[in-house]
């Protein structure tokens, strides 16, 4: 049973790795970006062919994959995506989403379709059990570095947005761009580096994600839809939002197969509807707001 | 106004002597339609068959019964609604002599009518669902079903200390079919199936099925789902501790596919599996296609798929070579019936009634050898028809 609970929440944090870079450019710089996927395969190829062509270690990867794909988020911002905020949302959809399909296409064509695996370190690859009976807690090693990972990601994620002088500007600068440019701070450069971060959290999420999601061309389509639902369940104003949101599901959907497995990935989709009719806005969201 | 008519003329004959000759030259061809996966998550699947198809026709010379061989390869990213376009595409506007191909049971479906309609000889070289060859008369397969090497490993696992078993198959035809089979067979043996687990074809995290696995304790696990996917199972049912805990792992090849063996590494060993062709399967005739294909192709290494492309293109050489490259469709269809020939699987025929593919089943073992991974086999069934046509 709480192998259940452990397995659900490891996915969830690892949901809420990958999803939580679409929060920021969604939620806070109000930009809907449907590529947000391609930038998560991304960090996983890149992990794939670094361990792989490179005998890079694995632990070395995951800040390399959020560097590298930090980067190319930066400079398709500056390029790409810029010129669309201004946009109206469906532009920004149809923007986005070409984008997306035009990763699988490069991947498929550069890389080829097949399923990509990685070797994990020996040490990543054990068990640790606690307990008997019904109380018997299995702990992959991987899940419980996944959950360390992630924790350690809010913790600072969460800081820098309440706590820091850059934080605050982002907000000044999301909530009235002309104001906020108004009174020194550069908007540009706290889009720029907002979108960048979004990226390589996407990244790193791909690296995490890759031994556990698997990773093939298809990876920025098939997983836009679990991003999407902790998105628009958690409410995007806040850090807390998507990481309660990325936990329920992933305990739902992890509960759900087990429990009742004849109704598979439905339960997730059922969550989701309940939440929504209840709050519409999400489980956390900032009374007032745009 | 006589000159004008004149150039009309010669213009006319022209014209009409150039398609009489495109026409003859046409009737000098022998044109096979190969619909595959060449893009996409399937394209693994395309690739293999292509390169086989390609070896084959290298090795055997396209020329066939005063005829010349050519090969039309179309992409139809397995979706059945391009498959059927493309299948019209072919027969319609190319005029092709033989469709074959197709990745996936949907696909192989999609083209089935057409099929029918225009009386040309459809060759399923890889979508393994049973009922298939019952979708057109025209339907030959050269790849096996599901059902074929699933009850092998009823037959097996029984005899081999496995009382108890807990299957996972991907929630889609194929899988549909292991389960039924794999289930009836096994229990007939005196097997007890503990629980039957469908997964999502597009299933992210194996963690939830796995562990239901491991706390229903049965003494094997069956496991069907797509080659790709193969890897992500046996890691995690690795990672789970299952094998510790006395849980062995059975499955159709497909989990264990040889394309992809070599990357999901030494988790992989000692699994068992059934299926109709390994890579390292011990006969000349199988050494010869592998080092050939190898030579060919430098970085992959043949598969099951490879194999249905291989033989496929056998088929419709000899059926072309027996109606001296004459007669239609129904001509090419009835010589295509009742081949028997050395596969480099081993011994394999063309069933005359249901047009499908009677072949060996091999248990096999996930061995390391000269530093790759194989499945050696240890056992076979020999003559297995598929079990989804005895009605």
């Amino acid at each position: 049973m709480l192998t259940i609970l452990f397995d659900g929440i490891a996915y969830g944090m690892l949901l809420f790795v990958l999803a939580v870079g679409l929060a920021v450019t969604l939620g806070l710089m109000n930009f809907i970006n449907l590529a947000h996927g391609a930038f998560a395969m991304a960090g996983g190829y890149l992990t794939v062919f670094a361990m792989q062509k490179l005998g890079v270690p694995f632990l070395a990867c995951l800040p390399l994959a959020f560097i590298v794909v930090a980067l190319a988020g930066a400079l398709l911002e500056r390029t790409l995506y810029r010129p669309m905020y201004g946009k109206p949302h469906l532009d920004q959809v149809l923007f986005s989403i070409g984008l997306a399909f035009m990763a699988v296409a490069a991947i498929d064509y550069f890389v080829g379709s097949s399923q990509q695996n990685i070797q994990l370190p020996e040490w990543l690859r054990g068990r640790t059990e606690v307990g008997d009976g019904a109380l018997l807690l299995g702990m992959g090693h991987y899940r419980l570095f996944i959950i360390a990972v992630c924790a350690v990601l809010t913790v600072v994620l969460q800081l820098i947005l309440s706590k820091t002088r850059f934080g605050s500007r982002l907000r000044a600068a999301v909530d009235d761009p002309r104001v906020a440019s108004g009174l020194g701070i550069n908007v540009n450069v706290v889009f720029l580096l907002t979108f960048a971060v979004g990226s390589g959290l996407a990244g790193l999420g791909g690296a995490l994600g890759a031994e556990i999601l698997g990773l093939d061309p298809t990876f920025p389509l098939k997983y836009m839809i679990y991003f999407l639902i902790v998105v628009s369940v958690g409410g995007t104003s806040s850090i807390t939002g998507p990481l309660a949101a990325a936990l329920l599901l992933g305990i739902a959907d992890v509960a759900g197969k087990y429990f009742i497995p004849k109704m598979g990935a439905f339960t997730v989709y059922l969550l989701m509807i309940l939440i929504l009719m209840w709050r519409p806005q999400g489980l956390f969201t900032r009374k007032g707001g745009r | 106004m006589q000159r004008r008519h004149l150039i009309q003329t010669a213009g006319l004959t022209a014209l009409a002597l150039s398609m009489s000759l495109a026409n003859a030259q046409d009737s000098n061809k022998f044109k096979i339609g190969l619909i595959l996966p060449m893009t996409g998550q399937q394209a693994s699947t395309g690739r293999q068959i292509e390169a086989a198809a390609r070896l084959y026709m290298a090795q055997n010379g396209d020329t066939v019964a005063g005829k010349k061989i050519e090969l039309i390869v179309k992409d139809d990213v397995a979706t059945p609604d391009v498959t059927k376009r493309l299948a019209q595409e072919l027969i319609v506007n190319d005029k092709v002599n033989v469709i074959a191909g197709f990745g996936v049971t949907p696909a192989a479906l999609a083209a089935a009518p057409l099929a029918t309609q225009s009386k040309t000889p459809q060759v399923v070289m890889a979508a393994a669902t049973s009922s298939i060859t019952e979708a057109s008369p025209y339907i030959v397969r050269s790849s096996f079903t599901l059902p074929q090497v699933s009850v092998a490993m009823g037959d097996w696992a029984p005899k081999n200390g496995v009382k108890s078993v807990v299957t996972l198959v991907a929630d889609y035809g194929p899988g549909n079919d292991a389960e039924k089979f794999f289930t009836e067979r096994f229990q007939l043996n005196g097997g007890k199936v503990v629980e039957k687990l469908r997964v999502p074809l597009r299933n992210p995290d194996f963690a939830p099925f796995l562990q239901k696995v491991r706390d229903l304790k049965p003494d094997a696990l069956f496991v069907f789902v797509p080659s790709g996917a193969g890897a992500a199972v046996m890691k995690q049912f690795i990672e789970r501790g299952m094998d510790k805990a006395g849980i062995r792992m059975i499955a159709t090849g497909d989990v264990t596919d040889d394309d992809q063996l070599n990357d999901m590494g030494d988790g992989a060993l000692g699994v068992v599996t059934s299926h109709h062709y390994s890579t390292a399967h011990p006969s000349p005739a199988n050494k010869k296609f592998v080092e050939a294909f190898q030579k060919a192709n430098p970085k992959m290494r043949p598969n099951f798929m490879a194999v249905g492309g291989y033989d496929g293109m056998r088929v419709i050489y000899e059926a072309l070579k027996a109606t001296k490259g004459q007669g239609g469709g129904d001509a090419l269809l009835a010589a295509m019936k009742g081949q028997i020939f050395e596969s480099p699987r081993g011994p394999v025929y063309i069933d005359a009634q249901t047009r499908d593919i009677v072949q060996d089943v091999y248990l096999r073992k996930v061995e390391k050898k000269d530093g790759q991974l194989y499945n050696v086999e240890f056992d076979v069934i020999k003559g297995v028809k598929d079990p989804g046509k005895a009605k």
